[in-house]
């Protein structure tokens, strides 16, 4: 339920941005640049401080949260789908498509995922449609791995004989045996992916092929402020807590999300 | 039941399935498991016939190759006189409407995100016979046959027991209206107390529902309740078909004997000289030449070690495989098949 609480909270605050931030996030104010936050001597007009640009570290944050979630979710969802399907024809149809679909994971496993994701954003050009497709369409590979052994261990048992005994097609087989007893573990990897897909668009940012301001993520931020880390650790610290707490709480929702999807656990 | 008409609704013949077992990376076939050696039998319309047999003779890859689940290396099933080999993937699927199965172990036959509800009405959707108000109504009475109360149409297979779960796995099978059952070991999962109650409730459906039943099991005890003909099988072979009562009382074949001596009599004075058979049943990726059995049977001999016994009737319906069956020396042996030639 904690998970439930954090994510719906980053949520509103990503919805509600332009309520919630004191100041607009790329609004410079070179005066009032790299000042502490309110406990440490700094104004509570910048509550978690500045930056080196003079910007208001909370209202970054806030509006932040928008292109990290965005990015976050809706790569996960894209990847998540690729991978969903691609897992379960590889693993219930076997033979060629097994062949076709595992050995295209594995040259794409073989390729540096960083790398890869460089070329084709620069290539492309940084957009942050782009950096979700890029995202997307090269972590599906983990989705379709684990949906294709589940897929295989799954079909051997005695209820998908019965559904084939009842003469189901393999279409309702897929959909009503096979898809619903992976999915449990599915989500769990996929929440846990969101986290990850989060820290690698910061990576991304961070090699400048991500998001480019005056647009703004926690990545970015976080990328911004490491040349301030001595002496202004606020710039990179805040948004590295952003990141953490809504990690964090992606990761509690998806336990709990695997508890209420299963029928033996509920009471 | 000698009263059935034996009208045949299935027949086996010359039944084979073999399993390649491939090594290393070239997937060369190095060995082939026989799980099913050249089987012969018929099942008459209305009977039970058991088929009993140690782990891994091939009792239920014959159940699941008489489903049409498997498909068969070589030789031929006939439903109702066609061939399920010769049936493509669609009229396969809507022969399962005549042909079902219970599984044998009630906790993982059942879809786990299913409830009772939409386990037993889904044979009914997959062949669009009913739907809305009609599908529920179908549902309710087809639990109320197997004896499942209406409040528990919402529940999850894992909130039952393991009987009640087998009941919800015959009414599932029972849905499609199906003529033929395969029974693969139905019951031995379940406590000897709710063993008697499924049985009987299935042999209730089957005077019912005129259902044919092939029961398959793991001992002779198991199908004597519920039988009317029971075959024997042994590495992938019928070694012995007959009559329950006849298999009972007068086996032919060593096997059987052997395996009717190996259920416990509780009264100790009533216990006799046992013929027992020692070793483990061999591989049937290698089975031992001439007769399978040769290797364990007491009265085995040279011709055993060298010559396949032919299955064959040595008694007006009495099939046996062996070339020296238990038979009194004043009963009269029906003649070998090559004899006749």
């Amino acid at each position: 339920m904690a998970g439930l609480i954090i994510v719906v909270t980053v949520v509103l605050i990503a919805i509600l941005a332009p309520v919630l931030a004191p100041h607009d996030p790329a609004q410079t104010n070179v005066v009032d640049r790299l000042l502490p936050p309110f406990w440490l001597g700094g104004t509570m007009e910048f509550p978690l401080g500045t930056d080196n640009l003079g910007r208001d570290i909370l209202s970054r944050i806030i509006f932040g949260s928008r292109i990290s979630l965005l990015v976050g979710i809706s790569a996960v969802l894209l990847a998540g789908a690729i991978g969903m399907a691609l897992g379960l024809i590889a693993g219930y149809y076997g033979k060629f498509w097994d062949f076709l679909i595992m050995r295209t994971v594995d040259s794409l496993l073989a390729i540096p995922n960083i790398l890869f994701m460089l070329i084709i954003l620069a290539v492309m050009g940084p957009s942050l449609i782009t950096l979700i497709l890029v995202l997307g369409g090269t972590s599906w590979v983990v989705y379709a791995r684990m949906v294709r052994s589940e897929t295989l261990s799954v079909k051997e048992r005695d209820y998908v004989r019965s559904a084939r005994a009842i003469g189901a097609k393999n279409g309702r087989i897929i959909r009503k045996y096979i898809l619903p007893n992976v999915i449990s573990s599915f989500i769990v990897i996929a929440t846990l992916n969101v986290a990850t897909t989060i820290i690698l668009e910061a990576s991304l940012s961070f090699l400048g092929l991500g998001i480019q301001s005056p647009d703004v993520s926690w990545g970015l931020m976080l990328s911004d402020g490491r040349e301030y880390i001595a002496t202004s650790w606020w710039v990179a610290t805040f948004p590295g807590i952003a990141i953490t707490i809504t990690v964090l709480g992606v990761i509690f929702l998806g336990d709990w999300l695997r508890d209420v999807l299963d029928p033996k656990i509920k009471e | 039941m000698n009263v059935i008409e034996k009208n045949i609704i299935m027949e086996v013949q010359d039944l084979k399935k073999h399993f390649d077992i491939s090594k290393g990376f070239i997937k060369k076939v190095n060995s082939k498991v026989r799980a099913v050696d050249g089987l012969n039998f018929q099942v008459y319309k209305g009977e039970t016939l058991g088929i009993v047999g140690e782990s891994g003779c091939g009792k239920s890859t014959t159940g699941q190759l008489m489903l049409g689940l498997l498909d068969a290396t070589e030789g031929h099933i006939y439903f109702q006189d066609r061939d399920l080999a010769e049936m493509t993937q669609e009229e396969l699927r809507l022969a399962r409407r005549d042909l079902q199965v219970i599984f044998q172990d009630p906790y993982s036959s059942l879809n786990p995100r299913m409830t009772v509800e939409e386990l037993i009405g889904e044979p009914l959707i997959v062949h669009g016979i009913a739907k809305g108000e009609e599908l529920k109504k179908q549902v309710l009475d087809l639990m109320n046959l197997v004896g499942l109360q209406k409040h528990q149409m919402t529940r999850f297979p894992h909130e039952f027991s393991g009987g009640q779960r087998q009941r919800i796995g015959i009414a599932r099978a029972l849905a499609l209206k199906p003529k033929v059952i395969v029974c693969d070991e139905a019951v031995s999962a379940l406590d000897v107390s709710i063993q008697a109650q499924i049985l009987n409730l299935l042999k209730k459906l089957q005077k019912e529902l005129d259902l044919t039943y092939i029961f398959i099991a793991h001992g002779l005890p198991a199908v004597r309740h519920i039988s009317d003909r029971i075959g024997v099988m042994y590495l992938g072979k019928m070694v012995e078909m007959a009559d329950r009562d006849e298999i009972f009382h007068h086996p032919l074949h060593p096997y059987t004997h052997a395996l009717l001596d190996s259920v416990p009599i509780p009264d100790p004075r009533l216990r006799k000289e046992h013929l027992l058979i020692e070793g483990e049943i061999p591989s049937p990726t290698n089975p031992p030449s001439g007769c399978a059995f040769h290797p364990r049977c007491p009265f085995a001999t040279e011709h055993c070690k060298k010559v396949t016994p032919e299955y064959r009737e040595i008694l007006p319906e009495h099939y046996v495989a062996c070339h020296y069956p238990l038979v009194d020396e004043n009963t009269d042996v029906l003649p070998h098949s090559s004899d006749k030639a």
